[in-house]
């Protein structure tokens, strides 16, 4: 059992990274903030059921992405059915690289990798459809493990895992693509 | 020194799908299409001691398959590192005003 009085304390913390969770759920600012503070509210009246000393950060977490599922898709839009393209591994990697990987130390695949903006990332990820976009951004943006995100998201773990693996890929697809877009990839098989 | 994998490019099918080429000749070593799979396992910390060894023993032969792992390792970062935003002040407000105007509905 958990005390209301601590509530503030532990959970205000946790605040940055359940508002870019909220911004990349909702794909908007003013959702949400509103999504951030009724995830608090929620979580401060259920308190007393949270157990003291377990991971209050999925906690927080289950309660936001819930929230977001119940309230703040959007109504009409049946739950989310859609499916990401099957991406081979290493797809990013292949296409920069061409068929040449360039040696040892820091290479070059790794300096174009750097020079994406936070925007195509971020647009990246809000591209995918949700329960992929779910699952990529528990486990890479907030690194929790698989475990984690099967009881966050409370679905098992053989799907977490395929989510998260499939999700990559297609984000790694999208972020290409805006790359190309701009002309900051894909000029390995024209002799430039 | 042969047991690295047929294929000098990480995760290419050296014989199409299923094919025999693409099978490691040796029990206990890796190919390297075998490794790329695991990839993601191994470099979100979810294999077991056994299976991160044999990862660990293919990356100590295999330059391509070390590169590709330290390009997936480096995305991760930046796409990590570029997913933060600032949570605006009278967010941070507006969550204490509510959370201290429930503490008083509750005491009533």
């Amino acid at each position: 059992m958990a005390d209301q009085k601590d509530f503030s304390d532990l959970a205000m913390v946790h605040m940055p990274a359940l508002y870019t969770a909220a911004l990349r759920l909702t794909r908007n600012p003013s959702d949400a903030e509103d999504l951030v503070q009724e995830t608090y509210l929620k979580a401060y009246r259920a308190f007393g059921s949270f157990e003291a000393g377990t991971n209050l950060r999925a906690w927080l977490y289950k309660i936001l992405t819930n929230t977001f599922i119940n309230s703040y898709r959007s109504a009409k839009r049946r739950p989310e059915i859609a499916d990401v393209e099957d991406v081979e591994d290493l797809y990013m990697y292949r296409r920069l690289s061409g068929d040449q990987p360039t040696g040892l130390g820091r290479s070059a695949e790794d300096e174009v990798v750097d020079r994406f903006t936070d925007t195509e990332v971020k647009e990246a990820i809000e591209a995918l459809p949700e329960a992929f976009r779910i699952a990529v951004l528990l486990a890479d943006v907030e690194g929790f493990s698989y475990k984690e995100i099967a009881d966050i998201t409370e679905v098992p773990i053989g799907t977490v895992m395929s989510r998260i693996h499939r999700g990559r890929k297609a984000l790694q697809k999208a972020l290409f693509e805006f790359g190309a877009a701009r002309g900051l990839v894909g000029v390995t098989d024209d002799g430039r | 020194m042969e047991q690295h994998g047929p294929n000098s490019e990480p995760g290419k099918p050296a014989g199409g799908p299923g094919s025999e080429v693409s099978r490691s000749a040796v029990s206990g070593f890796l190919d390297c299409d075998e490794t790329i799979e695991r990839l993601y396992f191994y470099l979100d910390g979810e294999l077991t001691e056994e299976r991160r060894v044999e990862i660990q023993r293919h990356l100590d032969l295999c330059g391509p398959c070390v590169q590709a792992f330290g390009f997936e390792t480096e995305l991760r970062k930046v796409i990590a590192n570029r997913c933060k935003d600032h949570v605006p002040d009278s967010l941070i407000d507006r969550v204490a005003a509510a959370l201290h105007d429930e503490e008083r509905r509750q005491a009533n």
